[in-house]
C-alpha cells in the first residue's frame, strides 16, 4: 500500500553540493579590484548529466586563437538549484517551449500549405546537429544567417507565411526546438564558409570595443572577470550554447539577441538593433568563443 | 503557453517496498487575480486549485493550490510501493475542468 512521505512540491531532488573553485588566472587577479569585494563565485566542478544519459562537455579546451585557456558552459556559475533543474527534461521549464516549437513543427501555415515537417520531416533526423552549426554563411544574402532568420527565410520562400517578428510568435519555441535536436553536440563553426572570417573578425572587433556610458567591452566582464559578481548576479564567460535559454528571472525562453542587447543596454550604450549587422557579427564570434561546449538548449540560467 | 497539458514521470517498476519519486507538471498560465489588464479592468483568477494522485482508488498525496503558485506548477512527491497497479493524477481547475493522466507501474 502506498504511503505518501513528505510529500514537497517543488523540491528540487539530487541537490548537489556547491564546490567554489577558487582558480583564477594570475591575470584576473592582478587586474581585480575593479568590483570592491572581490567575491568568486564559481565555476562549479559538477559534471552536467541530462536525464542520466547525455553527458555534456561543458568545460573544454579553448579553440585555436581564444583567449582564454578553458571554455566553460555558463552552467557552471549557476547556483546548485539552477543547475539541477537542467539535468532532467522533465523539470526543464524551457521544455515545455520546445514541445510548443514541436507543435509549430507540424503546424501547416502560409499559402502554400506546408509544414515545417512537409519538406523537412522528422526533426530528430533533418535538424540533427543543425543547432550546432549555425550562425552559417548565406550566399542569398551574402551575410551569416542564424537559426531565427533561416526560419523566417523558409516561411517567406517556401510557405508562404509571414516572416516571424523578432521574439514574437513561434519565433523562440520553434528555434529552441530545432536547437534541442542538437542536444549534447559539440558547437563548432564552419569560418571557411564564404565570408565568414571577415564577419568573426568584425564580432571580435565589437567584442572588444569598450561601449556605453559605464565604458564596457563584452571581454571586460566575460573575459577579465568571469568568476566574480557583478552585484547579486555572477559573470559567466557568457558563452552562446544554451540559447535559446530559460531565464529564471524573466520565467521565459530568452534569444540569444535579446541577451545581447540587454547587455549593451546595461552599459548604458545605444542598442543595435535584432539580427542587425552588428548583432550577427558579434553572435558568429561569441558562437565561436564557444566551440566545444555541448549545444544546451534550451539552457536554464537565472 | 495556452494549451493546458498535464504530465507526470513515474518509473515504469518498482520492487515491493520501494519508495519512488514522482514528478508532475502541468502547462496552465495560473492567472491569480491579483493583475489588470490594459484598460485597468481585473483579469479574472484561473488557476488550478487543487491537484490529487490516488494509487489504485486509495489517495496517495493530494494539496490545495493557491494563487500565489506560479504557472507551470512543478509537484514533486514520494510514494511507497507493495504491489503493481495505476496511479491517477487529477489537476482541478478554477473553471471546472479536470486535466488527468494515468501511469502504471510494474513490480520488479
Amino acid at each position: 500500500m502506498p504511503v505518501a512521505r513528505g510529500g514537497s512540491a517543488g523540491n528540487l531532488s539530487g541537490g548537489k553540493t556547491l564546490k567554489t573553485l577558487f582558480s583564477v588566472s594570475m591575470a584576473a587577479i592582478m587586474s581585480g579590484g575593479m568590483w570592491a569585494s572581490v567575491v568568486l563565485a564559481g565555476p562549479s566542478d559538477d559534471k552536467l548529466v541530462i536525464d542520466e544519459q547525455i553527458e555534456m562537455t561543458t568545460r573544454t579546451a579553448a579553440p585555436e586563437g581564444h583567449p582564454l585557456d578553458e571554455v566553460i558552459s555558463g552552467w557552471h556559475y549557476r547556483t546548485p538549484e539552477t543547475r539541477a533543474l537542467e539535468t532532467d527534461t522533465f523539470q526543464n521549464p524551457g521544455m515545455l517551449a520546445v514541445e510548443e516549437g514541436a507543435q509549430i513543427w507540424e503546424t501547416v501555415e502560409g499559402t502554400e500549405g506546408k509544414s515545417c515537417a512537409t519538406c523537412h520531416g522528422d526533426a530528430s533526423e533533418s535538424m540533427a546537429g543543425v543547432g550546432a552549426n549555425y550562425p552559417k554563411w548565406d550566399e542569398d544574402s551574402g551575410k551569416p544567417i542564424n537559426i531565427e532568420l533561416q526560419i523566417n527565410k523558409c516561411r517567406v520562400e517556401n510557405m508562404g507565411a509571414e516572416p516571424y517578428k523578432f521574439d514574437k510568435d513561434g519565433q523562440k519555441p520553434l528555434t529552441a526546438f530545432i536547437k534541442h535536436q542538437s542536444l549534447g553536440q559539440p558547437v563548432a563553426l564552419d569560418l571557411s564558409q564564404g565570408d565568414m572570417q571577415t564577419w568573426w573578425d568584425k564580432g571580435k572587433d565589437l567584442y572588444y570595443r569598450r561601449t556605453g556610458q559605464l565604458n564596457l567591452s563584452c571581454a571586460t566582464c566575460h573575459e577579465d572577470y568571469n568568476g566574480y559578481r557583478i552585484r547579486a548576479d555572477h559573470l559567466s564567460q557568457g558563452n552562446a550554447n544554451g540559447f535559446p535559454t530559460y531565464r529564471l528571472k524573466q520565467g521565459a525562453l530568452v534569444s540569444i539577441h535579446n541577451r545581447f542587447r540587454g547587455c549593451i543596454r546595461d552599459t548604458r550604450a545605444e542598442y543595435p538593433a535584432a539580427f542587425s549587422d552588428d548583432l550577427m557579427a558579434l553572435e558568429v564570434y561569441v558562437t565561436w568563443r564557444g566551440s566545444g561546449l555541448s549545444v544546451e538548449t534550451p539552457a536554464v540560467r537565472q | 503557453m495556452a494549451k493546458v497539458k498535464p504530465r507526470v514521470k513515474v518509473p515504469k517498476s518498482a520492487a515491493a517496498g520501494d519508495v519512488i519519486t514522482i514528478k508532475t507538471l502541468i502547462s496552465h498560465p495560473m492567472e491569480s487575480g491579483q493583475r489588470k489588464d490594459k484598460e485597468g479592468n481585473p483579469i479574472p483568477r484561473k488557476i488550478i486549485n487543487s491537484f490529487t494522485c490516488e494509487f489504485n482508488g486509495q489517495t496517495v498525496f493530494s494539496c490545495d493550490i493557491e494563487p500565489a503558485i506560479s504557472a507551470n506548477p512543478y509537484l514533486e512527491f514520494t510514494a511507497k510501493v507493495d504491489e503493481a497497479g495505476t496511479f491517477k493524477f487529477t489537476w482541478v481547475d478554477d473553471d471546472g475542468s479536470v486535466y488527468s493522466d494515468e501511469q502504471e507501474i510494474a513490480l520488479k
